[in-house]
């Protein structure tokens, strides 16, 4: 790769007493890379997500955004960077409409969210925006409709709207299919193969078939340790990673 | 300098028996329930007006102290029943306001039956008497309440740490999805243990009477310290709760004692800062996060 | 602010108006605006000898309004709203006393005393939630008041503040017994108040506050500063009830150690649900039973009242969660169940 890479984590470290849950993580993302992130349940991958984006403080290592290092920046701050991430569990604004849910994350975006006066236009631009990301998503026809009512696989899809709507420069996906009713996931797979192409994504999931369509590259992560990484070709083949997923220990 | 530094343990210690007896019930259906729950206090309340009353028509103290309990804990049950479960499902905002409107109805029946002014116990005489403990002579009334609590904590203790019920309600504090998943009637559980800490209060609002003056306004004036003794032992702690009681106890009256005009604001100011310094309390029975 | 899978009172419509509870129609909404400022200005002539209760019940409008901005819309659980009435209070009556008679310059020392009280707590407490945060209000509120109770020569301890003499606003209107200039006053700060509150609610800064109330964590994860924005609203909303404190002391002439009290707290508390919160209006519905209700039960035996708002309020939290103006809304619920059942399709 000729550029430098958007997202660089060197020797991410995090422990909760004697449960190590990050290892000296080194992992580094390209614009449009498309990176998977597997491994067995309890491995530390969500928790990998939370240090990243700042809901979780790393004991040791860097995390560096576009040449800035942010491992001291509050969460908040690292969206504005260009850092945005879906959750594991659906993190929505139930009470209201979804248009609303993406229009207030692209006033935050836009940086007028804290405006008490003359912000109509604004506003009204924030509102036509959302309106158009979620006809992108395909979504769009449920716009009025209040979050808290909709089916869950809607839900999931909501979460995807909103991060892109921040316009990040690095997408961190967890788990977006999961819990969603197999009739809908086709919709899920959909939106992720139609990503924007400049930005660079890391992706958790179990669903495999989901994982060696997407990505490009796949990390396996064990007990907060990064096992292996490489092609999804050499991946699938390894014998380390068939032992992590099928059980039996590595002679 | 040793009797008075001994005259000023005993004093917060008895206070601080009284702190316990009161609030151990509450730090557990806290962090049995997960329920804030401000109306506790009205529960010691309705125990010390029911042995007041009882002592005052000359019923004998001890059984005027069990009737205490059983009036306080029957109240607690009937109250659990209906108005507490669907607090269990519902968020902060929605317990705290139940539960002040309970303590204000609370309130204004205590004061139409027993009106406004403090109301007086009964206690026996051999217990207002001054005792000889070997420095000086002390009132066998603060000695029996250091009895009381210790009593009480000891049986509790056995309880909670070498009982089924004891293990049952460990396990249900952790986690009170898995526990009715492993086949516990946690419902069950709640109303017994909603019961009990009722009970206690109650027998803590009776016996601590003398300190803890019985008034309409008890519940309020004094939730404050409740929750503090919740609060720092940590929500659900059996042994936190008696040792935040008994530190509470002891800072409150070396107060009294040292800087009788700043004591109450100090107190709460030390709570103030000790909330912001350990927000989970002294002795967090949950692991944070 | 709360655990996520618990279930919050749903008290109103996101972004509400008194518009949007009568179905948008913007004459209806017109109507339901002017209804309560046009209660509030032909009381002032109808009322009699009620109108220094008038006043009250204004002061204690703008009290309970001051909680809907914090409570209500930013989801900020707090009992320590207290604090800063009787820090508002004080500071006025104080002011009157020892700076200057003139009432307008004491109203503004008063809230900008209350306002950076409130500024100062809140940097100190803000990052705490649910319990910590209550019990830490709870403390503030209890310091001050016995602070207050022990610190007699300034502030007359439990005998009150007395003695409190108010020049007449703009040298023409004079504060007597009558009460009509301390009503119109009220009032006119009410209104203040009140369009700024509307403002502010409407405005991205209240729909955020709204977001936040719902679910910080989705706030911050889309680069809400959740912090920063608490602080101002939990600022705003305690200069909003200094300003009713000084009201309350340039009304009366008097500061009583009450207003420092838990139960103050806890009654403004109770006025705002019964009223229902982010309506704004609940405030006024709130105050205005609240006074109503503890009128007519104070004749009956001087604690019923205390009865009877306690069991309003376990029966408005455990049937009617968004208040009295729900009433409509859950009124509806239940009229359109009825009204499909003998349906046999």
């Amino acid at each position: 790769m000729s550029a430098a890479p958007v997202l660089s984590v060197r020797g991410l470290c995090k422990n909760f007493g004697a449960l190590i849950v990050a290892q000296a993580i080194d992992v580094d993302l390209f614009a449009g890379a498309r990176v998977g992130l597997i491994g067995p349940n309890g491995a530390g991958k969500t928790t990998f997500v939370n240090l990243l984006t700042g809901f979780l403080h790393p004991d040791a290592g860097t995390i560096t955004l576009d040449g800035l290092s942010i491992e001291t920046m509050v969460a908040e701050r690292r969206v504005h960077h260009g850092l945005a991430r879906t959750h594991q569990i659906n993190t929505l604004l139930v009470e209201m409409t979804v248009r609303d849910n993406v229009a207030i994350a692209i006033a935050e975006r836009e940086k007028f969210a804290w405006r008490m006066m003359r912000y109509k236009p604004q506003w009204r631009a924030c509102l036509e925006e959302a309106q158009t990301r979620l006809d992108q998503i395909g979504i769009g026809a449920i716009g009025d409709r209040i979050v808290r009512e909709l089916p869950y696989g809607q839900q999931r899809l909501l979460e995807i709207a909103i991060a892109l709507a921040l316009k990040p420069r690095v997408l961190l996906l967890d788990e977006p299919a999961a819990g969603v009713p197999s009739a809908e996931t086709h919709h899920i797979h959909d939106v992720l193969s139609k990503l924007p192409k400049d930005i660079a994504i890391l992706i958790i999931e179990h669903d495999m078939d989901v994982i060696f369509r997407f990505a490009q590259e796949i990390i396996v992560l064990v007990q907060g340790r990064v096992l292996r990484r490489g092609v999804p070709a050499e991946i699938a083949t390894d014998p380390e990673v068939r032992a992590v997923y099928l059980g039996r220990t590595v002679v | 300098m040793l009797s008075f530094a001994a005259t000023v343990l005993l004093d917060g210690v008895s206070y601080g028996m009284v702190l316990f007896l009161i609030s151990v019930g509450l730090t557990i259906t806290m962090g049995l329930m997960r329920v804030v729950n401000l109306a506790h206090g009205s529960f010691a309340m309705i125990g010390g007006y029911t042995a007041g009353y009882l002592t005052q028509k000359g019923v004998n103290f001890y059984f005027a102290l069990v009737c205490a309990a059983a009036v306080a804990g029957a109240l607690g049950g009937i109250a659990e029943l209906t108005v507490y479960r669907p607090l269990y499902r519902k968020g902060e905002l929605s317990q705290v306001l139940l539960t002040i409107g309970l303590v204000f109805v609370v309130t204004a029946v205590a004061t139409e039956m027993f009106g406004a002014f403090p109301y007086p116990m009964v206690f026996p005489d051999y217990l207002a008497q001054p005792v000889n403990i070997g420095f000086r002579t002390y009132p066998a009334y603060r000695l029996f309440l250091i009895a009381v609590g210790a009593v009480v904590a000891a049986v509790m203790w056995y309880l909670i740490d070498n009982s089924l019920y004891g293990a049952k309600l460990r396990a249900a504090v952790d986690n009170s999805k898995i526990a009715r998943c492993v086949g516990m009637n946690v419902n069950i559980l709640f109303t017994g243990t909603f019961i009990i800490g009722c009970a206690l209060a109650g027998l803590g609002g009776a016996v601590g009477a003398q300190i803890l003056s019985l008034e309409p306004s008890y519940a309020l004036k004094y939730v404050v310290l409740f929750l503090v003794v919740v609060i720092v032992g940590g929500e659900g702690s059996f042994k936190g709760s008696f040792i935040a009681a008994i530190a509470l106890g002891i800072i409150d009256t070396l107060g009294k004692y040292f800087v009788t005009q700043a004591a109450p604001y100090l107190l709460y100011a030390a709570v103030f800062v000790l909330l912001l310094w350990r927000p989970q309390g002294l002795m967090p029975s949950k692991a944070a996060g | 602010m709360t655990a996520l899978n618990r279930d919050e009172p749903v008290a109103a419509p996101p972004a509400t108006s008194f518009g949007a509870m009568t179905s948008g129609r913007s004459w209806l909404a017109l109507v339901g605006h002017a209804l309560p400022w046009a209660i509030i200005i032909v009381f002032y002539f109808m009322a009699g000898g009620y109108l220094s209760l008038g006043t009250q019940v204004l002061i204690w409008i703008l009290f309970a309004l001051s909680l809907d901005l914090a409570l209500g819309y930013a989801g900020i659980v707090t009992l320590g709203q207290a604090a800063f009435f009787g820090l508002g209070a004080y500071a006025a009556g104080l002011f009157a006393i020892h700076v200057s008679p003139d009432p307008i310059l004491g109203h503004i020392a008063a809230v900008l005393i209350a306002g950076l009280f409130g500024l100062v707590t809140g940097a100190m407490i803000l990052h705490t939630t649910g319990v910590t945060f209550l019990m830490l209000t709870l403390a503030i509120v209890s310091i001050l008041f016995e602070y207050a109770n022990q610190a007699r020569s300034l502030t007359g301890g439990d005998d009150g503040l007395q003695g409190v003499k108010i020049d007449p606003i703009f040298g023409m209107f004079e504060f007597n017994i009558f009460g009509e200039t301390a009503y119109v006053y009220a009032a006119v700060v009410l209104f203040i108040w009140f369009l700024i509150s509307w403002r502010i609610v409407h405005s991205p800064f209240g729909r955020s506050l709204d977001g936040i109330r719902q679910n910080a964590r989705r706030m911050r994860a889309i680069g809400t500063p959740v912090w920063w924005r608490l602080l101002a609203v939990y600022t705003l909303s305690a200069a909003m009830a200094g300003s009713a404190g000084a009201l309350s002391a340039h009304a009366t002439r008097f500061v009583g150690l009450s207003v420092l009290s838990l139960l103050t707290s806890g009654i403004v508390t109770v006025m705002l649900i019964l009223g229902g919160t982010r309506r704004l209006y609940g405030a006024f519905v709130g105050a205005a039973v609240y006074y109503l209700v503890q009128d007519a039960t104070a004749r009956i035996s001087p604690y019923f009242w205390e009865f009877v708002v306690g069991l309003m309020l376990i029966a408005t939290v455990l049937f009617l969660e968004g208040g009295l103006l729900d009433l409509g809304r859950v009124g509806r619920r239940l009229f359109d169940r009825l009204r499909r059942r003998p349906d046999p399709t």
